[in-house]
């Protein structure tokens, strides 16, 4: 294949765009070929799963593989639980709709990775077992916070899992047209199969496959997209400035200022900041939870119970640095490329969210939407991300089931007197319990704005989890009172927060919106610019916060208005391009005008946002900037207010153990 | 190793590990502050030192791109150097501890 004749191929695309929006991505006649790839990568992953069975018998086989994973294939797996769908397939969309900005939103989920190397890793996997809670146990109460710790596991799992289990069914459904309950039971049927059968040995080579295909099929696309540059770095940033959609795209985006600047300006705006992220408050909140909260991430710390030591567990975060860094510089080409070959008018046609940016860029790149090749790029970058949704959701179960089973049922409950084939049996019955749990949400929960999933998973890890381990491991006077009251108020202000923020759908706006779309607005006159009344009111709606001043606009008519116009119009039209204009057009319209009436007709007689707001209290998205914060006083006020002996007394011990292993778990011989 | 057999204050309070000790809090603490300095220099930059993210220094390539790019290249050095100074130097101190752990009483 050569860089021409892609190119050649664009004008197919941009036709088959359109006819494909509703029932899938990948048309009728080509199914077959999806189909072939999903088996080939489902078969080779139950292939895995049916020889991880025989591996699979202890408790420390079934959460731990037998700590036999080594650094390299835990960094691997690593990179495999971590980059999701949301990460693969959501940064790439970002970049190709808003450039700069969303390379920067990839750049704290690697930082982050430096926490968990520090700070984490290796103290973890030398005074841990297989959960949360024996790390939070080894001095603190043990029942109080295997309890508490196993209630915070499965709250983060369920938000992580619930987000991607519905972003999974929408995936699939957009890019194979096969129905959202069906991928979603789909989805649920493979990863229990993964987990019960295999545990962590399936769930960890299920997670290094995945990061494999995941990885190549990122650099063939890369390669694709940036060889008719001469794999020149300014050559394609060029490319970028110099096309007509992104200037486009940018035009839209900085609205009125567009107006004063050239073709050339536009374009290179696409390479700056400020397109998408606009509140830099918000933003550093955010940095805060990615850079504290992924190593407070249940399923991410249940990695290092994996490897055979202290030194394995540093090899595999660096390890999963080298894969994870690597990989978000490969989706800056991808977003980029996505932009240039698909445009970003095509890509918000097909998905909002630029979703479907990486995929559909695939498919132009193996030479379009009726080729064979196009298509097998397409069932390719699919399957992977199907894989990667299981791969995720799998290693969400373990870590859920690990905690109802090994810290409620073996810790709490029976005070660890279980046998060991009661211990892998509650394992596996807890499996199946989440998994099902994760089925019944997933189908609940289609059609639901789960946006703000992900980000308060993200949170409750930094502002609950979090503070608990890190002052547990290095703060001497850290005791139960404090891992309970830190986690409590951490995790719960979290969630509100997110519960008060502008992530939830809020009724009013959107029916406003619509009919603003409708009936067209009225003329507004200029609003000068308001300062902030304090700090507090940049955080939250009771009081003035600044706003930018506002020029004045003219009315601009409605949708329905202007569809009779244009209908009127044509009447009269005569040469064949434009008429052929004018009914895009109208067809745009018309979509605009349904869209605006579904949404009246879905949020019609509500007013109030799931918590009972008209409108958001906490104006950040994210609320990292309080919740952790408060999330460490809590632990600290809690344990001076408490007085626990054992706490102090096991001091030493952890410490000593935390640095040296001496008596770390040690691994199964096969 | 019987696991009753340690007195973990006695091993606490060994010069040897009391040199571990601080030897790592002061590398960790300063690596984890460089990188956690870094990092939010970028949501500060791009918010209020927009002007100079837009200078352009290779083509349209500019000094925001460049310094987005130089966050991936310092969390890896910040990797590379800790992993390196882990298992060259701390990985040894633990080992002498740990081999003579028994007699530390």
């Amino acid at each position: 294949m050569n860089a021409k004749h892609l190119l050649s191929s664009l004008p197919l695309l941009a036709a088959s765009s359109l006819a494909f929006a509703g029932e899938g991505a990948v048309a009728d006649e080509w199914k077959w070929l999806t189909f072939l790839v999903f088996g080939g990568i489902i078969g080779l992953t139950m292939y895995i799963t049916f020889w991880a069975s025989k591996r699979v018998h202890s408790t420390s086989e079934f959460y731990a593989a037998g700590r036999s994973i080594s650094g390299m294939q835990n960094g691997w797996a690593i990179a495999g639980d971590y980059l999701s769908a949301a990460s693969f397939l959501g940064i790439a969309g970002l970049i190709s709709l808003y450039g700069y900005d969303g390379f920067m939103y990839s750049v704290g989920f690697l930082v982050a990775y430096i926490t968990v190397l520090l700070v984490i890793a290796e103290p973890c996997r030398n005074i841990g077992k297989y959960t949360l809670g024996d790390i939070l146990a080894f001095r603190n109460d043990p029942k109080k916070t295997k309890t508490i710790a196993a209630i915070s596991t499965i709250t983060v799992s369920i938000f992580y899992l619930t987000a991607q289990m519905v972003g999974g069914g929408v995936l699939i459904k957009t890019l194979i047209g096969i129905d959202y309950e069906v991928s979603v039971i789909g989805v649920g049927i493979l990863m229990l199969a993964y987990v019960v059968f295999g545990g962590m040995v399936a769930t960890t080579w299920v997670q290094i496959v995945k990061a494999i295909l995941l990885v190549m099929a990122s650099l063939v696309l890369v390669a694709l997209v940036w060889a008719p540059y001469g794999f020149s770095l300014p050559g394609i940033l060029d490319g970028v400035v110099h096309n007509d959609g992104i200037q486009k795209q940018v035009a839209k985006l900085v609205g009125n200022a567009a107006t004063n600047m050239t073709p050339e300006e536009l374009g290179q705006r696409f390479l700056e900041p400020g397109l998408f992220l606009k509140n830099p408050i918000d933003q550093i909140s955010l940095g805060m939870a990615l850079v504290l909260g992924t190593a407070g991430l249940p399923h991410i710390l249940m990695r290092f119970f994996t490897v055979p030591n202290a030194k394995e567990a540093r090899k595999s975060v660096v390890w999963a640095m080298g894969i994870i860094g690597g990989f978000y510089v490969l989706t800056l080409f991808l977003g980029m490329g996505a932009a240039l070959n698909v445009g970003p008018a095509n890509i918000i046609a097909l998905d909002k969210g630029g979703n479907m940016a990486a995929p559909i860029l695939a498919q132009y790149l193996g030479g379009g939407a009726n080729s064979m090749m196009g298509n097998f790029f397409l069932a390719f970058v699919a399957a992977v991300a199907f894989a990667t949704i299981v791969a995720v959701v799998a290693g969400l179960v373990l870590a859920s089931a690990s905690a109802m089973a090994h810290d409620i049922y073996v810790g709490v409950i029976r005070g660890n007197q279980a046998t060991p084939d009661e211990q892998v049996k509650a394992a596996r019955i807890s499996s199946v319990i989440v998994g099902i749990v994760a089925i019944v949400i997933g189908i609940a929960a289609k059609g639901q704005n789960v946006a703000h999933l992900v980000g308060m998973a993200f949170a409750v890890a930094a502002s609950g989890n979090l503070p608990a381990v890190f002052l547990t491991l290095y703060w001497k006077r850290c005791n139960t009172g404090g891992i309970i009251l830190g986690m409590l108020v951490g995790s719960f202000s979290a969630i509100a927060l997110v519960m008060m923020s502008p992530n939830l759908t809020y009724p009013k706006a959107i029916i406003k919106d619509a009919q603003a779309v409708l009936d067209g607005t009225p003329a507004k006159d200029a609003v000068p610019a308001k300062a902030s009344e304090g700090f507090v009111c940049e955080l939250f709606a009771v009081c003035q916060n600044k706003e930018a001043a506002k020029p004045a606009t003219e009315a601009k008519p409605g949708a329905i208005e202007k569809l009779a116009k244009l209908n009127e119009k044509m009447a009269t039209l005569t040469v064949p391009a434009d008429l052929e204009k004018a009914k895009k057009d109208a067809g745009k319209l018309e979509k605009d005008i349904k869209k605006a009436q579904d949404d009246l007709k879905k949020f019609e007689g509500q007013t109030t946002s799931i918590v009972g707001l008209e409108k958001p209290l906490f104006r950040l998205k994210n609320p990292g900037l309080l919740s952790i914060p408060l999330g460490f006083l809590c632990v600290i006020l809690g344990s001076l207010l408490y007085r626990d002996k054992r706490s102090e007394e096991m001091w030493d011990e952890l410490y000593v153990r935390q640095n040296t292993g001496i008596h770390a778990e040690g691994s199964v011989a096969h | 190793m019987s696991k009753s057999a340690m007195n973990w204050a006695a091993i606490d309070a060994d010069p040897r590990f009391q040199k571990l000790h601080k030897r790592k809090t002061t590398f960790l603490w300063s690596l984890m502050i460089i990188s956690m300095v870094y990092y939010f220099l970028l949501p500060i930059g791009t918010a209020y030192f927009q002007d100079i993210f837009k200078i352009k220094i290779w083509g349209p390539f500019n000094v925001g791109l460049l310094f987005a790019l130089s966050q991936f290249i310092v969390a890896w050095a910040i990797a590379a150097i800790y992993a390196n100074r882990a298992n060259t130097e701390f990985d040894a101190m633990a080992q002498e501890i740990i081999n003579d752990a028994h007699n530390i009483k």
